[in-house]
């Protein structure tokens, strides 16, 4: 017999425990991030505005905007859900955990939205600020809305499957620094491919943070490099892939419940 | 009686070392049950397949006649774990986790009396709005046994629960969980401080190198392996102790010499033959055996 109020409050107080750990240090989890997307911001839009021009009704600055609200929501999604994982093992109290009815389903849930909440928040308040420097359209707000989801959803998703597979917080650090850090940088956050060189476009062209970046800018703009609708499946796609073996790590119980 | 835990022919294996070698024990409710056994005679492992944290490589365990892992959310319900290691969160104080802890368990707002009444049998009153960064040890330790209780559970286990707590903390700990158990709560818990288990428990495992080695009321056990101690205190000046005696030595530190001795018959002779050697006696003592000795002699044999 599934008890729904069991297994409500059951997420929700995991959900809610989620959230509290990261607004405990919210100078380190969300001022931090947002200071160096702000930083970002004003130094490239100096250097840049007068230089590059992506799309034609489009100022640089504006450009740039959304794709750097963007990879600090991925970033974030990601470090919230990694970072929550690796030191309750580190530290040993992922047992609290681990010894009640939660399931993995439940798991899986109160460390996705946590994470998405905590890239959303980030991405709200960079847009925050942004606004104070430059006046942003906002074509599409549900396709901006989606993006963020989902992206939130997908580094989320990744954030568990790192944190439950590393042991130690340098193995941690080398997915912080050879994926996430490369594949955002390297997603047309601060150009738009079609300024590349054939093989750097081709090579982008394989990174989902692109299509999560260019999809997002759709939602501003109503111009992008790729279709929105196939950045949205290719987003989705990837999402669905990488829930499933998150799904079935959780499930089987790997490197949590030996 | 309902039986509060059922192992059934519980294996676990770790590559090649066999850590559980099928381990088959029954619980009774309300029982006091302590699981002794020196390090690595996997006591925890066994706890950990119990609890859910380690998957058993054959067997099977119920806990209020719910299986842990068919039915691992009722077992788990009805199971509450404080873990051997001081863990703890470093984000929240003492009442948060208490009610975090609580809510995994579905449990909202209407269990708040109950952790008021865990909260004060435990003495943490002072400490409930402080960080569990903050607390001393012993403190984190009451935490976790708080912890373990939120939920109600019938039957609790500890592992090894008053390792590094100082004595009269131990004492405190102890008048809370025999109250629990006077209340129903069935426990269960591993020790390596022998003394615990014979004053508390009313049955004990033994366990080593993944078997059970012994198991029975305390007081049977002490009665089985009822064998005395002699102490005694020798001027051994340029003497040397018998031949004919020294088999009975357990153990010697300068003068003091204890022999252990299977009937008390084997005084006497021990005393003469020490006469004969011309040895003089400067103090005796006449002991009853303790678990300690009984757990050695079960377990000192295959070492």
């Amino acid at each position: 017999m599934i008890n729904f109020k069991n297994e409500f409050l059951g997420t929700w107080t995991l959900l809610k425990k989620e959230l509290l750990r990261f607004w405990r240090v919210v100078f380190q989890t969300v001022a931090a991030p947002v200071i160096t997307a702000v930083l970002y911001l004003l130094i490239f839009s100096h250097v840049l505005a007068d230089h590059v021009k992506v799309y034609d009704n489009v100022e640089y600055t504006a450009f740039l905007i959304p794709g750097l609200i963007m990879m600090s929501l991925l970033q974030n999604s990601f470090a919230n859900s990694s970072s929550s994982l690796i030191q309750s093992k580190v530290m040993g109290n992922i047992v609290f955990i681990l010894l009640t009815p939660i399931t993995y389903l439940q798991f899986f849930l109160a460390f996705l939205i946590a994470s998405i909440v905590r890239g959303i928040f980030v991405g709200v308040c960079i847009y925050a600020f942004a606004l104070l420097y430059v006046d942003l359209p906002m074509l599409h707000p549900w396709i901006i809305f989606g993006f963020a989801m989902l992206g939130g959803a997908l580094l989320g998703t990744f954030g568990i499957i790192t944190g439950i597979w590393a042991h130690r917080f340098d193995q941690m650090a080398v997915f912080q620094n050879f994926v996430i850090m490369p594949l955002s940088f390297l997603s047309g956050v601060f150009y738009s491919i079609h300024s590349l060189p054939p093989f750097w476009q081709k090579l982008s062209q394989l990174n989902p943070f692109f299509y999560m970046i260019d999809g997002f800018r759709y939602g501003f703009f109503g111009q992008s490099d790729v279709a929105p609708l196939l950045s949205f499946s290719i987003v989705t796609f990837f999402f669905i892939v990488l829930a499933s073996v998150t799904l079935g790590m959780l499930k089987s119980g790997y490197k949590l419940r030996s | 009686m309902k039986k509060a835990i059922i192992f059934n022919k519980v294996k676990k294996n770790f590559g090649k070392l066999e850590a559980l070698k099928g381990i088959d024990l029954v619980i009774e409710e309300g029982e006091f049950f302590a699981l002794l056994g020196p390090n690595g005679a996997g006591k925890s492992t066994l706890i950990n397949i119990l609890a859910g944290l380690a998957k058993p490589s054959s067997g099977s365990i119920k806990v209020m006649g719910h299986d842990v892992i068919q039915d691992y959310q009722n077992a788990r319900r009805s199971l509450g774990v404080v873990p051997q290691e001081l863990v703890f969160d470093p984000f929240f104080n003492v009442r948060e986790m208490l009610r975090f802890q609580a809510g995994y368990f579905g449990k909202g707002r209407e269990n708040d009396d109950w952790i008021d009444e865990v909260i004060e049998g435990l003495d943490l009153q002072e400490k409930a709005n402080t960080n569990m960064r903050m607390l001393s040890g012993g403190m984190k330790r009451r935490a976790l046994i708080a912890q373990a209780l939120v939920h109600k559970p019938p039957v609790i286990v500890l592992d090894e629960p008053t390792a590094g707590v100082d004595v009269e903390l131990r004492k405190r700990l102890w008048q809370f969980i025999k109250k629990l158990n006077q209340k129903g709560h069935t426990i269960v818990l591993t020790t390596h401080y022998l003394e615990e288990a014979e004053t508390l428990c009313s049955r004990v495992a033994m366990m080593d190198q993944g078997k059970v080695v012994a198991l029975d009321k305390t007081r049977n056990l002490l009665k089985r392996f009822s064998a005395k101690n002699l102490n005694l205190r020798l001027d051994l000046k340029n003497k040397k102790i018998p031949v004919s005696v020294q088999k009975f030595i357990q153990s010697s530190d300068h003068s003091l010499i204890t022999f252990l001795l299977e009937e008390i018959a084997e005084v006497e002779f021990i005393m003469s033959e020490l006469k004969k050697s011309k040895i003089k006696i400067l103090d005796m003592e006449l002991t009853n055996s303790d678990l300690e000795k009984v757990f050695l002699k079960l377990t000192g044999s295959k070492r």
